[in-house]
């Protein structure tokens, strides 16, 4: 498995060559450089996964995890940093992942971007980002992990701010800066107190005999004090990952994220990056089962609690949003925090009976999966639709069936997965997390079931708006739509078919709890309600917006104006964000801080080099420049030595 | 027997000369040779300890003979310096020089 280091090779060179050649490059090469690369490293991940799971399982029934690369990079006494790659069922999955949807925005880039100024920079920062990320997912210890989680958030910065003469593009890249490292200092801090506790920082080691050891499974070893810390430092974890993956109240970067071009929200802020909270927690999920309690409440609890509330208040909000984007990104939190939910559900160790307390696992990576592809094809076709009416508002579009019929039938697709109707795979892997969320309680349980309703609700509310309802025919008639160049559909096109067919690969076959096989099989009982539920949401949806004029609709909205209106501006988040920083940490806190920095601090050191600058004024007279003089004061001085030393 | 203080006396008076003519000098030649008068006085005082206290070693007139040599050097040095002053200021007075001052 040597060449799995090629596939974070190659896109660093590519992101290299891109970046300093560029300008010299024509757009067409520079696409054509960072797409031909991608499908490298796309086949190498493929040649990967297909040699990782065909390679035979172990006694146990699990396949072996592998560390093809793992060198000692920075000893600091007791503690080692390495840098490595790894290799187990949940990172050789992710693989896939990141690798398929980047290729695929790659191809779609050569579209959507086609004559932007800064194509060559998009390609190098397209690289970039994919190297970032399959460095994070392949990381063997968790500071690697770390540093390429932030090499992800510099690389979602610069591609928020492409667009870089659009103040609101600069304001959104700041803030998801911000926001992200903000809660990656606590992922710092979390990181630190753990390779303090627990004396490393891998997950796995590399024994003796060439075999790989499970170092988190064998921490037990540690004293009282310590066992307090651990979870702690697993909590702070836990918020660094809510950061990157926009968990309630760490969201509020995210919706601004979509300022970017689309295709990037399609790779980054919908597929890959912002999953990355989730893989955080299914990577620690060994000593979260096992360490994560203190006083009574566990870390995984916390991560339920804030995953529901989470998936609900996006939800809510997507309700009522109508940029397109806005609604997709809000879906995307909602979704996330469904994964979320999934780990957090997963309360017993996989041993003994089967899977009952764990499924949660295998059903959030499936998710993941599932969603990644059909996340970044709702994503991909609402740039097709923006790139048709040039404008994100809903109210620019309505009708485009006739004008677009590709990027119709694949989102509706899209839609269909989400909303979790058979056999598209949104489906299969929803029904996976609400069956551990019944099994954990049955309140969790309902309480999602019914967020999936109203998933099915907005993206149908989503869909109609822009495909039926009121169409705006003055702006049609004035710049008819047209369907998007075949290097944009075909992506949708290859999007549409993985989400028919990946609700029917075996993944617990591949990913699951305990490594060991794992047959899926349906609970029609859940299944069946949340079947029941998404096709009364969505024919509810179809009541309300499928028509020219739509009175329900607006009479509701005239009715509970009130909500309305919270939901529109997401219940104010920004504005109690923008109120907590301006008005009580930057008022009460930054400024008089600001002002002793200035007045006192300052002025402190501005007297020394007052004082310096006049003592020096005031006797630069004895620097006379007549030698003599210096002379003469240097003998008597020496005479005076002479003389105290002679009497003293 | 000369006495050892007579000597050192004479050695005193070199080192005031040459204390004196450094500072009141006006040719910087002049207090060239005020440095050399005060070396000299302390290359005597090296000769005159070795002879006259007698530990018995060489040390004493060895130094003396490193000293000169390193005033020859250092003579050629301020000769050197000399030259420029010249070029630079059309004289060698070292009233001249308080181009250096503060």
């Amino acid at each position: 498995m040597e060449y799995t280091l090629l596939i974070l090779l190659l896109p660093f060179f590519s992101f290299l060559f891109l970046g300093i050649c560029g300008k010299w490059l024509s757009h067409k090469t520079a696409g054509l450089v960072g797409t031909s690369v991608l499908g490298i490293v796309t086949i190498l991940s493929y040649m990967t996964a297909y040699a990782y799971f065909t390679a035979p399982r172990g006694a146990d029934g699990t396949f072996a995890t592998l560390l093809p690369y793992n060198f000692e990079w920075l000893p600091m006494g007791n503690l080692h940093f390495d840098l490595g790659i790894m290799l187990d069922p949940i990172s050789v999955m992710m693989l896939i992942v990141i690798s398929t949807v980047s290729l695929m925005v790659h191809i779609y880039s050569f579209g959507y971007m086609h004559g932007e100024r800064g194509f060559q920079r998009y390609y190098a920062f397209l690289s970039l980002f994919t190297m970032s990320m399959l460095g994070l997912v392949v990381a063997t210890n968790i500071f690697q992990m770390y540093m390429f989680w932030e090499l992800v958030g510099v690389s979602s910065y610069l591609l928020i701010g492409f667009y870089f003469t659009s103040p609101a593009a600069i304001a959104a890249s700041k803030k998801a800066f911000i926001v992200t490292r903000f809660a990656d200092m606590f992922f710092l801090i979390g990181i630190l107190i753990y390779g303090y506790f627990v004396g490393t920082f891998n997950f796995v080691e590399a024994g003796a005999d060439g075999q790989v050891v499970d170092t988190m499974g064998q921490i037990c070893g540690f004293d009282a004090d310590a066992a307090k810390f651990i979870p702690v430092a697993l909590g702070l974890m836990f918020i660094g990952g809510a950061g990157k993956s926009a968990m309630f109240p760490l969201h509020i970067w995210l919706p601004d994220a979509m300022e970017g071009p689309t295709p990037v929200s399609a790779l980054i802020h919908a597929a890959t990056m912002v999953v990355a909270g989730v893989f955080l927690i299914a990577r620690m999920m060994p000593l979260l089962q096992s360490f994560g309690t203190i006083g009574g409440h566990t870390v995984l609890g916390i991560v339920v609690w804030v995953g529901v509330f989470t998936a609900f208040y996006a939800a809510a909000v997507a309700c009522a949003q109508s940029d397109i984007k806005r609604v997709l990104a809000f879906s995307t939190i909602s979704q996330i925090a469904f994964m979320m939910v999934a780990l957090g559900v997963c309360t017993e160790l996989p041993t003994g009976h089967h899977h009952v307390g764990s499924l949660g696992y295998m059903a959030s990576m499936f998710h993941l999966f599932t969603h990644a592809m059909f996340k970044a094809l709702l994503f991909l076709g609402a740039g097709c639709i923006i790139h048709a009416v040039h404008s994100n508002e809903m109210s620019a579009m309505g009708g485009l069936r006739k004008y677009m019929p590709i990027t119709h039938i694949t989102f509706l697709i899209a839609c269909l997965a989400i909303a979790g109707i058979p056999p598209f795979s949104g489906f299969f892997s929803k029904d996976e997390i609400l069956t551990a969320c019944f099994a954990y309680s049955p309140f969790v349980g309902w309480f999602m079931t019914a967020i999936a309703a109203m998933t099915a609700f907005y993206m149908f509310r989503l869909y109609y708006g822009i495909f039926w309802g009121t169409e705006n025919e003055e702006l049609h008639a004035h710049h008819t739509p047209h369907e998007a160049p075949l290097v944009m559909t075909l992506p949708l096109i290859f999007l549409a078919i993985v989400t028919c067919a990946a609700g029917f690969i075996p993944f617990g076959h591949f990913v699951s709890a305990d490594g060991q096989a794992y047959d899926i099989h349906l609970d029609w009982g859940v299944a069946g309600t949340s079947i029941v539920i998404a096709v009364c949401s969505i024919l509810l949806a179809t009541f309300i917006y499928i028509r020219k004029r739509q009175p329900v609709a607006d009479s509701m909205a005239e009715k509970f104006s009130g909500l309305h209106r919270w939901a529109y501006k997401r219940f104010y988040m920004d504005e109690v964000y923008q109120y907590v920083t301006h008005r009580i940490i930057f008022a009460r806190i930054s400024k008089p801080i600001a002002w002793f920095d200035r007045h006192i601090i300052d002025g402190f050191f501005d007297f020394l080099a007052w004082g310096a600058n006049a003592l020096g004024y005031n006797i630069r007279g004895l620097q006379s420049g007549a030698v003599q003089k210096y002379a003469f004061v240097f003998f008597l001085g020496i005479l005076a030595l002479t003389l105290l030393f002679l009497l003293a | 027997m000369i006495q050892i203080e007579y000597m050192l006396i004479i050695s005193a008076v070199m080192m005031c000369a040459g204390i004196f003519g450094f500072i009141t000098r006006r040719s910087t030649l002049a207090v060239l040779l005020s440095i050399e008068l005060m070396l000299n006085s302390a290359d005597l005082n090296f000769a005159v300890f070795n002879r006259m206290c007698n530990f018995g070693g060489n040390e004493g007139y060895l130094f003396s003979v490193f000293a000169i040599a390193i005033a020859a050097a250092e003579s050629a040095v301020a000769i050197a310096i000399m030259i420029n002053i010249y070029r630079m200021l059309k004289g060698i007075q070292v009233d001249k020089l308080e181009k250096m001052k503060g």
